[in-house]
């Protein structure tokens, strides 16, 4: 007679509540990890994603994600001409926020080297990929941004035309790809009076010099577009992006490209740690930290339940030693219903995850080998929980039946 | 260990002592008493309260050890002064049953189960402890509440189930502290004549610590105790009235 499943059928509506107080604690503890594992995911997705092999920044930073890097764009041009590299592209990244159909939209841009990068690579989940050099946009549907939808970054308007699932940015927020052209265009967008007063101030202090009043055709040019002055610079992007071609040895083109005195390399891996070594680490240490008060809160909790629970039994534990039964029997009682309420509390809490955890704001990954050790470690907190009360029950003594 | 009980007796206590406490709290419970108690035989234990009567039950019954004294159950010495001479909590199992003023059932269990689970606490299968357990509660005639929790019979009934629970293992002495305390004049008259009823059908010891002298002749004798001493009472209904020498007060 399993006298476990017994007390259970009698106190039944106790303990389903009991168990899905656990099984809510026990949820907490999962989607910590799981918020953890989602933070290391979106932080390393777009890295993982581009596949880059070598990442080019700013002289002296550790950019662009874990800091900010600025780098002339023709750099791209002189990373080309190294021995070994196949392909580069410039990597423009930032995040915008902004009022769309009444409510805040937060996004960060990446910008696309068009026409090689038409953003094939991307997860697109509807729609398809960029078709033209200007005003077109790709969303993570995160964004909450739908196909055919019209955005008004800047001065100009972008089409949503493609869709992509799962494309975060290592703050959380949704990405959203565009040529580096328009890119930089929504970065570097001024009102038109700003640019009209930076325009004076240019012809102002050209005015101001020798320079100006010897050349007043000079001052025709000042007063026009910005890309119409060689002697202003071309635009700056956040980091070129380098691919190897088979058979160079990576180490070999990096030190190359690092002697430059203007800019710095990282590989794939390196980038990788910059972000988990960063940004993510105290992140992942407070969670961790968390996670672990859990789940001593969560073993705290179950052990006054099961000495709650024993302590009602206790008098029927005398009866029980007074009919002579053995103490595995009053051993295995307590053990089991432990393990009892430990096992379905994980059971539920994993599937309450389930259903609760997409709804997060940021991303939920529960993977299989958090699920086996958080499974023994239930496994190990519904033991050392029913110890206290298996202590209580042996030291009932049978006499306590007359009391 | 093996003494040498007396042919038919069930029980031999002798020079029991139990002592509560120590220095100036110190209380005599019991006090050097003797007693046997026959197969068959029904035997009340009285006295006012504070008498020492459920020590000497618990005594008995193994739940407490004696500070002096031996006791023989069967044929076997299970305590000899302090020291047990036999596994207690099996002997109680398979030697015992006890009923108490309260039903004591345990309420997670329906009454069948509260007497099947004495027989499996004692090795004995469950489908054949099913058996006896339709058949002891059909003896006592609550066979048709037997799927029913404690919570669902009356006092009656689950003393009956108590008493089902007492003879689960066919013991050999049969230990009732204050049985009918809970119970009307009629329903206690009843739980009394079930005991008389066991002892005489079921060959078992059987020793009833009771106020109630409205029943006493339904037992085969008596004994009276009194701070701590015990001694013969009257004896209305005596059948075995060989077995009144082994009293200690004679």
């Amino acid at each position: 007679m399993n006298l476990a499943l017994k007390d259970i059928r009698h106190s039944f509506g106790r303990f389903v509540l009991t168990t899905f107080g656990i099984s809510l604690l026990l949820m907490l503890v999962m989607g910590m990890g799981g918020i953890y594992r989602g933070l290391v995911e979106e932080a390393t997705l777009l890295v993982d994603r581009v596949g880059a092999d070598l990442w080019v920044v700013q002289k002296g930073t550790r950019g662009p994600f874990a800091e900010i890097s600025r780098l002339p764009r023709n750099v791209e041009d002189r990373v080309l001409a190294v021995p070994g590299v196949v392909s580069a592209n410039s990597f423009i990244s930032h995040t915008i926020q902004r009022e769309y159909r009444d409510k805040p939209l937060r996004v960060t841009i990446q910008g696309l080297s068009w026409p090689t990068d038409r953003g094939l690579w991307l997860p697109i989940v509807a729609g398809r990929a960029l078709g033209q050099a200007h005003f077109e946009m790709i969303a993570d549907k995160s964004s909450g941004l739908a196909l055919g939808d019209h955005v008004p970054l800047g001065k100009d308007t972008y089409a949503v035309v493609g869709l992509t699932g799962q494309m975060s940015s290592s703050s959380g927020d949704p990405m959203a790809f565009m040529t580096l052209t328009d890119a930089q265009a929504v970065q570097f967008d001024l009102v038109g009076d700003a640019v009209r007063t930076e325009r004076a101030a240019r012809v102002n202090r050209l005015q101001a010099i020798d320079l100006g009043r010897s050349q007043p055709q000079l001052e025709d040019r000042a007063a026009g577009v910005s890309s119409a002055i060689p002697a202003l610079g071309t635009s700056m992007v956040s980091a070129v992006l380098v691919d190897i071609a088979p058979g160079y040895d990576p180490v070999k083109v990096a030190a190359r490209i690092a002697s430059w005195p203007d800019v710095s390399v990282y590989s794939h891996e390196g980038q990788r740690n910059l972000l988990l070594g960063g940004m993510v680490d105290k992140a992942r240490r407070q969670l961790g930290l968390f996670r672990v008060l859990l789940i001593i809160v969560s073993g705290i909790i179950m052990a006054l339940i099961l000495y709650t629970l024993t302590l009602d039994k206790l008098h029927d534990i005398a009866m029980l030693k007074l009919l002579g039964a053995r103490n595995l029997v009053i051993l295995a009682l307590i053990l089991q219903q432990a393990l009892l309420l430990g096992g379905l509390g994980y059971c539920l809490a994993y599937y309450l995850g389930r259903w609760i955890f997409p709804y997060f704001p940021r991303r939920v990954v529960i993977m299989q080998e958090d699920l086996v050790s958080l499974a023994f470690i239930v496994l190990a907190i519904s033991v050392a929980a029913s110890l206290l009360g298996i202590a209580k029950a042996l030291r009932v003594q049978p006499n306590e039946v007359l009391a | 260990m093996t003494t040498p009980l007396s042919a038919g007796l069930v029980v031999e206590a002798t020079g029991l002592t139990k002592i509560y406490g120590s220095g100036n709290t110190e209380v005599v419970a019991v006090r050097d008493a003797s007693l046997t108690v026959a197969r068959g035989e029904i035997v009340a234990l009285l006295g006012p309260s504070g008498a020492g009567k459920s020590t000497l039950l618990t005594l008995l019954g193994l739940i407490l050890p004696p500070n002096a004294g031996r006791i023989s159950i069967g044929q076997t010495l299970v305590f000899d002064g302090e020291r047990s001479r036999v596994n207690v909590r099996r002997f109680r199992r398979q030697h015992l049953g006890f009923v108490f003023q309260k039903a004591n059932l345990i309420p997670f269990l329906t009454a069948a189960e509260n007497v099947q689970l004495a027989m499996e606490i004692n090795d004995v299968s469950p489908r054949a402890a099913r058996t006896r357990t339709m058949e002891l509660l059909e003896y006592l005639g609550v066979a048709d509440r037997a799927e029913h929790l404690p919570s669902k019979l009356s006092g009656g009934q689950a003393q009956r189930v108590a008493v089902a629970r007492s003879l689960a293992n066919r013991p050999s002495l049969i230990l009732a502290d204050e049985p009918t305390a809970a119970l009307d004049s009629v329903r206690g008259r009843q739980v009394m004549e079930l005991f008389r009823k066991v002892a005489h059908e079921q060959k078992a010891g059987v020793m009833v610590v009771t106020h109630d002298h409205r029943a006493l002749d339904v037992f085969d004798r008596s004994l009276e105790m009194e701070d701590g001493q015990l001694r013969t009472g009257a004896c209305p209904n005596s059948t075995t009235g060989q077995n009144k020498a082994h009293e200690n007060d004679k």
